[in-house]
């Protein structure tokens, strides 16, 4: 129910997200979605990839300030006020959301959004008792084109 | 007691009352030949009225003229040498980044008495014969590579003259040749675990169990990162060229102070501003005479080190006195916004929070205005995907820094392997306030 996330502390200047992307294009690891937060003077890039293992090694190898961690992805659906009521639904359930971003592909016509909890394991609990809101498993995910 | 034992450290051990009688007697005979030898000094102390054979107590040292660097580099290349050159075998020379080089030169019985002192030092962290130390210092008009390799050997322990540079080898020798000991800067040092990381080795998985860490000041935040990373006991070894090189004084096993090799380096404190003598315990600036070294003599030598002198006796049973740990230097210093400030301390204040590596520098810019910014750089290592974390860990290093120097300082956090590494002594401080064009 969850995905693993990579994420790599970056310098803002110019550069410095394009070495992360290369060393995983020259491992042969693609990534299926990502999201780049930034401040004034330092940046964090959010990766997913299938090969999140891979990824994580590689990056680490290449002494980067790399972490792993839980996220989560729910169906939106792709009309007027569909982010909204997953917004609400989270909102009924107490969960608090620290960042969230779209994923480049959807389901079903739907779009994909990725969730930062506080709490991973018990917001999947949560959610998956909560009939408005439809997690996408790692399965599905790595499948969407 | 007497732990690590080996008739080389004999020395350590005089009782104090032989040990001040032979200090009076060496002083007498190098002040006597320096007042015969060096036109320089001589009129000095004949400006003072001070004759040689005025110096009858240990105190009448204070009588003497002090020396300084500036009195290398205006008497540069030969002018404080007391003897004939046909009598000197050896020459070394500083970097000289500040104008010219400062120039030491030492007869045979000089290089004698500064290998017995680095023979003492390695006793001290107890290397002896069968140990392999890879010497990492670099070798050349540096006193830090060759001094420590004539020690190393003469004590009857392996040398591998490594000396600084292409560490990838290093690290492959290290591991290879069964190195147990090290001595190096604790910069270079700290670099070499982590490019064995890079290669996929952990120094701590190695048989090397010692090091002598020293040519740059250095913190206990610093020492633990290194025993952390590398599984090695980490002795601060002090030494300067101006007195000979490597091995002047060294921590013992009780790693609480160094004791000085006071037979032949004879240490006092003074107040930097008044030069007056202070008693032991109290903070001042290091103050040394070399007491049996005769190619050049240095007579009450200022060496802009801040340090006290502790004259308790040490749990390890050496007699000769220690000083504390020199993490401040007069010539590191700079001053922000009125403030003194010491790398040192921004050491301390960074590596206390959890998170840090142990690279940092310091950029020193002056603003249109005329306000000084002091920007502190330091690598972080990973396990964060929120900002929120990452501003709280930059918050927390600013406090720190405040906390520790009284004033602001702009955080830059970088990712590991930012900070440009070296491969000697540490540059840490980049002052760009009289360069308007760097800024």
């Amino acid at each position: 129910m969850k995905l693993k996330q990579i994420s790599v502390f970056v310098e803002n200047k110019p550069g410095s997200v394009g070495y992360p992307c290369k060393v995983l294009a020259d491992a042969g690891i693609n990534i299926t979605t990502l999201t780049l937060a930034d401040t004034k003077d330092f940046g964090i890039l959010r990766i997913i990839s299938k090969n999140w293992q891979e990824a994580y090694d590689v990056l680490k190898a290449r002494k980067f300030a790399v972490s792993v961690n839980d996220v989560v992805a729910l169906e939106v659906e792709n009309t007027p006020g569909g982010l909204s009521r997953v917004l609400e639904a989270l909102e009924r359930q107490g969960l608090n959301v620290e960042y969230m971003y779209a994923s480049v592909f959807g389901v079903h016509n739907r779009a994909v959004l990725i969730f930062r909890f506080d709490d991973t394991d018990s917001a999947v609990e949560k959610l998956a008792g909560c009939p408005d809101l439809k997690i996408v498993d790692s399965e599905l995910f790595f499948s969407l084109k | 007691m007497m732990k690590n034992y080996n008739p080389v450290s004999a020395q350590d051990y005089l009782p104090r009352e032989l040990l001040k009688q032979i200090q009076l007697q060496r002083l007498q005979k190098i002040v006597a030949h320096e007042y015969e030898h060096v036109p320089v000094y001589r009129e000095r102390m004949d400006e003072r009225g001070v004759k040689p054979e005025h110096i009858k107590t240990l105190k009448d040292i204070a009588l003497l003229p002090f020396m300084m660097k500036k009195d290398l580099r205006d008497t540069y290349p030969f002018g404080l040498f007391a003897m004939e050159m046909s009598d000197v075998v050896r020459l070394h020379a500083s970097s000289g980044t500040t104008g010219k080089p400062i120039v030491v030169g030492y007869s045979k019985e000089d290089i004698d008495v500064w290998v017995s002192c680095m023979m003492r030092a390695l006793v001290a962290a107890g290397v002896g014969p069968g140990d392999i130390i890879q010497n990492s210092y670099g070798y050349g008009l540096f006193t830090g590579g060759l001094g420590a390799h004539y020690g190393i050997e003469n004590l009857g322990a392996t040398v591998v003259p490594t000396s600084g540079g292409n560490t990838e080898r290093q690290v492959m020798l290290m591991r290879d040749f069964g190195v147990t000991g090290i001595t190096c800067t604790p910069t270079y040092f700290i670099h070499l675990c982590e490019k064995a990381l890079q290669m996929g080795l952990d120094v701590r998985d190695f048989p090397i169990r010692v090091g002598l860490f020293g040519a740059e000041p250095w913190t206990e935040e610093m020492r633990k990162r290194i025993e952390g990373l590398s599984g090695v006991e980490a002795f601060d070894i002090y030494g300067l060229s101006e007195m000979s090189g490597p091995g002047v004084g060294i921590e013992c096993e009780c790693h609480s102070g160094l004791h000085i090799f006071e037979d032949h380096f004879y240490p006092e404190i003074i107040d930097p501003d008044t030069c007056e003598v202070l008693p032991d315990g109290e903070e001042g600036e290091l103050v040394f005479t070399t007491i049996s070294k005769y190619a050049m003599p240095m007579i009450r030598y200022r060496t802009r080190d801040i340090t006290h002198i502790i004259d308790e006796p040490c749990a390890c049973g050496r007699t000769i006195r220690r000083i504390a740990r020199i993490s401040r230097r007069s010539d590191d210093m700079f001053i922000v916004r009125g403030v003194n400030v010491f790398p040192s301390q921004v050491e301390s204040a960074l590596l206390a929070v959890e998170g840090s590596l142990p690279h940092y520098r310091i950029l020193l810019t002056r603003r249109p205005d005329g306000l000084d910014n002091m920007t502190v750089e330091v690598e972080i290592s990973g396990g964060f995907d929120k900002i929120k974390t990452l501003e709280e860990l930059q918050a927390k290093f600013s406090h720190s820094v405040e906390r520790i120097l009284g004033i602001h300082a702009v955080i830059k956090m970088v990712p590991p392997n930012t900070i440009p590494r070296s491969e000697g002594k540490a540059r840490r401080v980049f002052d760009n306030r009289m360069n308007p064009t760097n800024q």
